[in-house]
């Protein structure tokens, strides 16, 4: 390899970030060269609005991850959360929402113990936990809700209400939930934490830190952000059906590999996950003017994430 | 399969007897289960007869299947989350070719679609060997792959496998007691005894346990990966047909429900998602217990709905329980 190609790979590595970036404008473009003029202010606030509830349920697959753990409950987690607010919602708003947000607490609690305690592979503790929650959210929805509840108008307005005509109001929460997340990650002694647990748990155990009490409260917090996701999208789609967030659940975990966090633990930032969800954002924009029947859209949608995996794993390695 | 080692020592002395308790302790817990529960049913429905016995192997066989294939994988180290989408597509493949044929046609489609899907698990192998990327990452894609190529081939539930091709699993040529969706798992054992006495079932288990020690003890890592997963593929695609043959109907959504009880099925049946530990006995039965609860759940008149809960309250607790068990081990 001649010394310009060695010092291009090395500037990818060290700013891997830019070259997501780099991507993402890229994506824009080509929407651009497929559909002239399509690129917009109108076209910037839909994709930000569409990558709110995504980026939000991969922040809690963040974190997770970050400890060495993957969490396949979340899509579950977030449409019961949402379903849960809006049958609530004819009790008062402020109940609903709670409601929607302690559902999320809870199962994320339930997942935490398993992980943290019992020491159950996280794979399998949040996949019966996920069949448990879709379980239970069938069986309350045949025996308790008589109709189709639909979303209070708050959560509508978080949802998919705009300020100024473009920014949308979800942009707001999802900013401060990001920057909580990046400054918790980077400089509280529990972000830091999380990255001493995914990296070597035996070695903070020595150290006297108690990782089971690390893991609880992760999983806590990334019920809590599920839950979170999943208020906002019944608000963006305007209805909390049975299936609301389920398609997200393979994005989450995407958007998280695809933002440089290694799914081994101990290493990655929110900040990537914030641009690899808008990436997959930007994607299925481009998959959808493609226009081109939903499965092929689901194949290519499949294999790109393949390819950018495996880009950035080879290009950047994971040492 | 485990218990054929065991019966070739007829004379266990104390020690072989507990280590072969501690080796296949798991395999018997389940089996009890499997016991208890039938009991269970048979108390709760006194007429339990050979037509609800039927039932349940007509239930169990594809999700038998999957769980085979998942165990495949997991045993080599890995995880194959898109098992439910291979079978989708091996079972749209099959209607889409079988229609309006005969049995003798059916059969060869069915072949060749073993072949196929055979191929796509091995792909999904080769990807994870030549990127790098971990296991769950590539076949969460592409179980999107898979499940999009079953959405191509068939855009909505159609029915139409010819009659000959279903009474292949639906009926009971030998005995109403042993019914032919009970012999056809007789495929399970046909592939594994053999991969598992050969050098390359022992190098899946070995790249399974400890892939360094595997590595310098001279087992290709690749081609091991990409084997458990090819055969992982077939037990997939035989799932898929056993799914046409005990519904008559091409269904291109039925993957989520056999890839999240797939690995459902593998914990209850033993097998450690670390990777090298496990066999196949403990899995089907796993599936034929997963398979009775929804049935029990009509029985007593309860919504099946309770089902999907019962299922991932009975994986934690059993998870739980492995792990309070290791933690004393350990202790």
């Amino acid at each position: 390899m001649s010394t310009r190609a060695v010092s291009v790979v090395r500037l990818v590595q060290q700013r891997s970030f830019l070259v997501l970036i780099a991507l993402l404008v890229a994506l824009a473009g080509l929407i651009e060269i497929i559909r002239p003029g399509a690129v917009n202010a109108h076209w910037v606030s839909n994709i930000l609005e569409f990558a709110a509830p995504l980026g939000i349920l991969a922040a809690g697959q963040t974190l997770v991850v970050i400890t060495g753990g993957i969490d396949l409950s979340v899509a579950n987690v977030a449409t019961a959360a949402a379903y849960i607010m809006a049958s609530q919602a004819p009790f008062g708003v402020t109940r609903s929402i709670v409601a929607g947000l302690l559902v999320g607490v809870a199962v994320g609690f339930v997942n935490g113990i398993g992980v943290g305690v019992f020491r159950v592979q996280p794979l399998i503790m949040t996949l019966a936990m996920g069949l448990v929650v879709t379980g239970s959210l069938n069986v309350y929805s045949q025996a308790a809700v008589r109709s189709v509840p639909g979303v209070p108008a708050v959560i509508h307005t978080l949802g998919s209400g705009t300020v100024l005509g473009y920014v949308p109001v979800s942009l707001f929460l999802w900013a401060l939930l990001g920057a909580a997340l990046i400054i918790g990650l980077r400089s509280t002694g529990f972000g830091r934490l999380l990255y001493a647990v995914g990296d070597n748990i035996e070695a903070t155990r020595l150290a006297g830190v108690r990782g089971w009490q690390v893991l609880l409260a992760n999983y806590a917090a990334c019920g809590f952000l599920s839950a979170v996701a999943g208020l906002v999208l019944s608000g963006t789609v305007n209805a909390a059906d049975l299936s609301l967030a389920t398609v997200l659940l393979l994005p989450s975990v995407a958007a998280v590999v695809i933002g440089g966090t290694s799914i081994f633990g101990g290493s990655g930032s929110y900040s990537g996950t914030i641009v690899g969800a808008l990436i997959l954002t930007v994607l299925n924009s481009v998959l959808t003017l493609l226009d081109v029947p939903d499965a092929v859209k689901q194949v290519l949608y499949g294999a790109i994430i393949v390819v950018l995996a495996a880009a950035y794993t080879r290009v950047l390695g994971h040492e | 399969m485990e218990a054929t080692v065991a019966a070739e020592r007829p004379r266990l002395d104390r020690v072989r007897f507990g280590r072969a308790l501690r080796r296949f302790g798991w395999t018997i817990a389940v089996y009890a289960l499997f016991a208890t529960v039938m009991v269970v049913t048979i108390a709760i429905k006194p007429d339990y007869g050979s037509f609800e016995w039927n039932t349940l192997t007509l239930a169990a066989l594809p999700l038998a299947f999957a769980a085979a294939a998942q165990t495949m994988v997991v045993l080599g180290g890995g995880i194959d989350l898109s098992v439910g989408a291979l079978m989708a597509l091996a079972n749209v493949l099959a209607l889409r070719a079988m229609l309006g044929h005969d049995l003798n046609y059916a059969l060869m489609v069915a072949l060749i679609v073993l072949v196929e899907v055979t191929l796509a698990g091995a792909l999904n192998g080769a990807i994870i060997v030549l990127t790098r990327v971990p296991d769950i990452v590539i076949t969460l894609a592409t179980s999107f792959i898979w499940a999009g190529l079953a959405l191509l081939v068939l855009a909505k539930p159609t029915p139409g496998i010819p009659l000959d091709f279903q009474n292949l699993a639906q009926g009971s040529t030998f005995s109403p007691w042993v019914p032919n969706a009970l012999l056809l798992l007789l495929v399970i054992p046909a592939v594994w005894i053999p991969l598992r006495r050969s050098r390359a079932g022992l190098a899946i288990y070995a790249i399974g346990s400890d892939r360094n020690a595997a590595f310098r003890s001279g087992v290709n890592l690749a081609l091991s990966r990409i084997l458990a997963y090819a055969v992982g593929g077939f037990f997939a695609a035989c799932g898929g047909l056993a799914l046409s043959m005990t519904t008559g109907v091409g269904t291109p959504l039925a993957g989520t429900y056999y890839t999240l009880s797939a690995v459902s099925a593998i914990v209850l049946g033993g097998v450690s998602l670390a990777g090298g530990r496990g066999g196949m006995l403990g899995p089907v039965a796993a599936a034929y217990i997963l398979s009775l609860i929804p049935a029990v759940l009509i029985y007593l008149g309860i919504d099946p709905n309770y089902g999907q809960m019962i299922q991932g309250v009975l994986i934690v607790l059993v998870v739980m329980i492995g792990g309070v068990g290791a933690l004393l081990r350990r202790a």
